[in-house]
């Protein structure tokens, strides 16, 4: 039997020290706090972010590498986070603050003021053979463009456009390793992860094709 | 090779409330900010051994549990600060009343084993097995801590 003194400790401890709705603030701000630190001490082995671009709000993410994963917005942030923990490591966390250089480098390029990125990648996502086309990929000069079969040879497998065109379709740093600038032989868009329609939007800006 | 656990971001969204909850009720507000950074990081660090299908809130309210533990024997070694408790004063839960802020004083007395058991059941609303794996003992164990608890706690009321 219970008395009445029993049934208020239960409900003053169900109750909590205090409101919910004020503990869950409190939890978030600490929460902020915890991942201020883990960025500051470097505990975490990949950070992610969202940055705006003219496409919408892309998600980067970055290791101490350097920049690893820019994923379009159609791709969810879950997905890309999912991505991340299942193949590099699950010590994935928000970053407290925006990628400060990662935003600058992709306004400049995006209003025409920048040529080329000078932000560390980290290559770890990309196969030996797509990083053999992603890296001549990368020294395509901005404004000019390469065919699937050229950056095939340069790979080392004369053969391989195809191959070569699935490494291309699956950069996972698309715009900063620039995957757009190869196109068909015959002049075709080919084709892009991202949509053909921001292959030709950024090719365009480049000036390689007309607008 | 057993799947990885799922994105920390995720595991410290789902659980930051639940460890807050059980820190604020364990060692009150002022220490339970650092026993939370110290809880998350431990659990970080940790992370990527754990195996996906553990039980992730059970895992880190052990940890919890541990630092609480560490907390208290620092306060021991210090002066003892009463301020906590009058910050709990400010609570506007839906038990008010003039017992609470003694109540929770009382919590946060208790024995180690004490004080978790009956901060996970009323505050986190485990069931006795969780309890019993986040403090790391048996069933019936946590199921008599939890019970030699409340008996304090409701001397100490009557009182």
């Amino acid at each position: 039997m219970r008395s009445q003194t029993d049934d208020a400790v239960s409900r003053a401890l169900r109750a909590g020290p205090t409101a919910r709705e004020a503990e869950a603030a409190a939890a978030a701000a600490a929460s902020d706090r915890l991942l201020a630190r883990i960025a500051g001490e470097g505990l975490a082995d990949v950070t992610y972010a969202p940055v705006e671009s003219p496409f919408g709000t892309l998600h980067a993410a970055v290791t101490p590498r350097g920049l690893v994963r820019l994923a379009f917005p159609e791709e969810t942030e879950p997905a890309m986070v999912e991505e991340l923990a299942r193949r590099i490591s699950p010590r994935v966390v928000r970053s407290p603050e925006p990628l400060g250089q990662l935003e600058h480098e992709l306004d400049e390029y995006f209003s025409g003021r920048r040529r080329s990125f000078s932000l560390k990648l980290d290559w770890r996502l990309i196969g030996p053979f797509a990083t053999r086309v992603l890296k001549h990929t990368a020294a395509i000069p901005y404004g000019s463009f390469s065919s699937y079969g050229e950056i095939a040879a340069e790979a080392g497998s004369p053969r391989g456009a195809r191959a070569a065109g699935n490494a291309l379709g699956a950069n996972p740093i698309p715009i900063v390793i620039p995957c757009h600038r190869v196109l068909h032989a015959g002049g075709g868009l080919g084709g892009y992860g991202g949509g053909l329609e921001r292959k030709r939007f950024l090719l365009e800006l480049e000036g390689a094709l007309e607008r | 090779m057993s799947a990885p656990p799922p994105p920390f971001q995720a595991f410290l969204d789902d659980n930051r409330e639940a460890v807050w909850r059980f820190l604020v009720s364990s060692v009150g507000p002022t220490d339970a900010e650092d026993c939370f950074q110290e809880t998350f990081v431990s659990a970080l660090r940790a992370y990527p051994r754990l195996r996906a299908d553990s039980n992730l809130r059970a895992w880190v309210l052990t940890i919890a549990h541990r630092k609480a533990v560490d907390c208290h024997r620092g306060r021991a070694r210090r002066a003892l600060p009463v301020q906590d408790i009058e910050v709990l004063d400010t609570r506007a839960g839906d038990g008010a009343g003039p017992v609470d802020a003694e109540l929770w004083g009382a919590v946060r007395e208790l024995p180690p084993r004490q004080r978790s058991a009956v901060v996970l059941r009323f505050v986190g609303d485990l069931p006795h097995r969780e309890i019993a794996s986040a403090i790391g003992c048996s069933e019936d164990a946590a199921r008599r801590s939890l019970h030699e608890g409340l008996k304090k706690l409701r001397a100490e009321v009557a009182a």
